[in-house]
């Protein structure tokens, strides 16, 4: 009984042991894995910077001034002013869509003259 | 074991046939198994202190060992948990109103040398110098050849620098990673941001350190990982601050001004829109300061927060706003407008208004008398509280580094005199931004405003200086400034505007005033019967000489330029006008 007892005990430690082993490594694998993926995400956002830092530099005001005024004869875009400006009830509302006239209903005699 | 007995019967028989008392057999037994059994225990509890020794002095090596490894080893991050700032680990962006970016980081490029691994030291700074104009060839090649082992070349250069200098093909030109600060939009917004320097520098990181504007004020929050990245997000609008610039540029330019600044301010939140001031700077390549000459002109210097100035007649609607505040009249009390001597100062008008003015158009013709003598009803002390109330007499709290500088100026002995001209603007040297928020206070209904360039989430409502009724009043009578009085060049349409003009002689260095150059402030909100922003827009030594004579006042001068500024951003705001206007705007009635 001893004897099967102390068996179980050092096949319980080895399998701990083994177990121990591969988690560890494991673990070394994933931590590796995370500090390529977090290097890779600050290359993604070093990347985002720049473009938001291009984007930013190629929209600033005074280079689509510039723009606006090189195209002028193309887009004719004049800057915002006070007349842009319109109250709703200036707006035409749009005509509803009453669809073909299928059955013409006579409301009036034609044939009745004043 | 064999248990030895205590009385074996082999030797109790010898005994007994002996003649022996075999009970001495028994105890001499008995004995030695009591001696064998405390040799037993003695030798188990050795065996005991022994583990419990090892035990002990194991643990406490195992302890010993961590705590000299951890101090010996070198500090690093925990790998599984870096947050999202360790691993971005920059300066954080600023953003404007609408999210649009107004500083960066982006990855450049260090240079630095180890000359005892640069082969051929006269070639490579020879290249060097042409790389890079500011670099000098004789003065390189001699710091090449020195006996210094590490040398900074330059601190941040771009990819194309980065690879010319790479095509010298020298071992001993190295690179480091950089993180540059830019502002993409160049000098636009300079003064509000200031600018950053590098700290301390390695050879693969630098700090990025703040030196002026909100870079410097913001430095801990910016540079802080707890916040994760987390953009500043200013109140400036960068569309609507480009136009104001690019007026105010004009218009200084056309007044022939030397200087000028500008202010937008939300009337409710003391959010400042738009600040400008000229000449400005590009804070991506910061000037040095002016070592030499008049530090006033110097560009770095930011004349909406910085600069302090007699301000003139602007003032006069505090005067008239506390007078009505206290009830000591109204907008129709006649005021005795006729010059007069106070001690050896004369009290005098621009031009002769007539014997007696309604404080209304006291205000309207920007009487100095009228003024003098509503100060002269109210009294110093009483005004000395209200300016003070108004925020007008202590550094503005807005978030530049600069902001404690512009610390008003004024009188320590509050006379008769200065109580006097204060009322009209002289006297007293405040800065633009504290015009705009004290006009914010005097015209949004009367609570107090204090300017601030961070956008705001929630209403901020501050204590009351004026009551609602007053600060309505005078919005009516700050309109017939513009519609009949000195500001008429100030009426835009749709959009009814409002305001004070103020021209203040510019104090010379032998402590009088000079008689040809001016500060014209021209102070104005819009739209009058429910203002929303006010503007301060104020021209250094102005001359508009497009008279036969030249004019120097703000009506002339700051006026035309303030109004021009409305025109511009109020659409830009989102403010529709409230007047129809005549321009055709490309729509139809609709009509059946």
């Amino acid at each position: 009984m001893k004897h099967l007892f102390l068996g179980c005990l050092v096949v319980t430690v080895m399998a701990l042991a083994f177990w121990g082993y591969t988690e560890n490594y494991t673990t070394k694998n994933t931590l590796d894995n995370i500090s390529k993926l977090n290097k890779d995400i600050g290359l993604a956002h070093s990347r985002l910077r720049v473009l938001r830092a291009e984007w930013a530099y190629l929209n600033r005001p005074g280079r689509l001034l510039q723009l606006v005024n090189a195209n002028f004869e193309d887009l004719k875009l004049l800057q915002l002013t006070s007349d842009h400006f319109a109250r709703l009830e200036q707006i035409p509302y749009p005509e509803p869509n009453l669809g073909p006239i299928t059955e013409p209903v006579e409301v009036m005699k034609r044939d009745t003259s004043p | 074991m064999i248990r030895k007995p205590l009385r074996p019967l082999a030797r109790i028989f010898f005994a007994r046939s002996a003649g022996e008392n075999p009970d001495l057999i028994e105890y001499a037994n008995r004995r030695e198994r009591i001696e064998m059994q405390h040799e037993r225990i003695l030798r188990k509890t050795q065996r005991r202190l022994i583990m419990m020794g090892g035990i002990f002095i194991i643990s406490f090596g195992v302890i010993g060992m961590r705590m000299t490894a951890l101090a010996v080893s070198a500090p690093s991050e925990p790998k599984a948990r870096a947050t999202a700032a360790q691993i971005l680990a920059s300066r954080a962006d600023i953003i404007d109103r609408n999210n649009r970016v107004l500083a960066t980081n982006i990855e450049t490029h260090s240079l630095y040398a180890h000359p005892q691994h640069v082969v051929n030291p006269v070639t490579a700074a020879r290249q060097l110098a042409e790389i890079f104009p500011d670099i000098d060839a004789v003065k390189m090649e001699a710091r090449l050849k020195g006996a210094r082992k590490f040398l900074w070349l330059k601190s941040a250069i771009s990819p194309e620098e980065k690879q010319a200098v790479h095509d010298i093909g020298d071992p001993g030109l190295l690179f480091g990673p950089r993180e540059m600060r830019l502002y993409p939009n160049g000098q636009l917004a300079g003064h509000i941001l200031g600018g950053t320097t590098f700290g301390e520098q390695g050879v693969h990181s630098a700090e990025t350190l703040g030196i002026a504007g909100v870079e410097k004020a913001f430095d801990g929050f910016l540079r802080d990982p707890k916040f994760n990245g987390r953009p500043l997000q200013l109140s400036i609008d960068l569309s609507v601050q480009s136009a104001m610039e690019e007026v105010l540029y004009g218009g200084m330019r056309l007044m022939n001004a030397k200087a000028a600044s500008a202010v937008l301010m939300e009337v409710h939140t003391g959010e400042i829109l738009a600040l400008s001031s000229l000449p400005d700077f590009d804070p991506n390549n910061r000037p040095h300061m002016l070592t030499e000459g008049d530090q006033a002109d110097d560009p770095l210097f930011n004349r909406a927060v910085q600069g302090v100035y007699e301000l003139g007649s602007v003032f006069k609607t505090f005067a008239v706003a506390q007078a009505m505040e206290l009830g000591l009249v109204t907008a129709d009390t006649m005021i005795d407008t006729k010059r007069f001597r106070w001690g050896k100062y004369p009290i005098k008008d621009f031009k002769n208004y007539g014997p007696k003015l309604t404080v209304e158009n006291v205000l309207v013709k920007s009487s100095n008398v009228g003024t003098a003598r509503l100060s002269k009803m109210i009294g110093g002390e009483n005004q000395k509280t209200f300016l003070k109330n108004l925020g007008l007499l202590a550094a503005t709290p807005i978030e530049l580094v600069e902001g404690p500088t512009g610390k008003p100026q004024f009188p320590s002995n509050w006379s008769e005199i200065s109580t006097m001209t204060i009322s009209y603007g002289h006297g007293i040297s405040t800065s633009p931004v504290h015009l705009a928020s004290a006009y914010s206070t005097i015209v949004n209904g009367g609570t107090l405003v204090k300017p601030t360039v961070v956008k705001q989430t929630v209403p901020r409502i501050g204590e009351r200086i004026i009551s609602q009724k007053v600060s309505m009043r005078l919005r009516t009578m700050l309109r017939h400034v513009v519609t009949e009085g000195t500001a008429s060049f100030g009426e835009v349409p749709g959009y009814s505007v409002a305001g004070k003009t103020g021209t203040a002689d510019k104090p010379n260095n032998q402590g009088g005033y000079h008689k040809d150059k001016v500060l014209a402030t021209f102070a104005s909100f819009f739209p009058s019967a429910n203002p929303k922003y006010v503007l301060i827009v104020t021209l250094d030594e102005p001359e508009d000489r497009a008279g036969f004579e030249p004019r120097r006042t703000a009506g002339w001068t700051a006026v035309p330029v303030g109004a021009e500024v409305i025109r511009r951003v109020a659409p830009l705001l989102g403010l529709a006008p409230e007047i129809e206007t005549s321009g055709q705007n490309g729509l139809t009635l609709a009509s059946n």
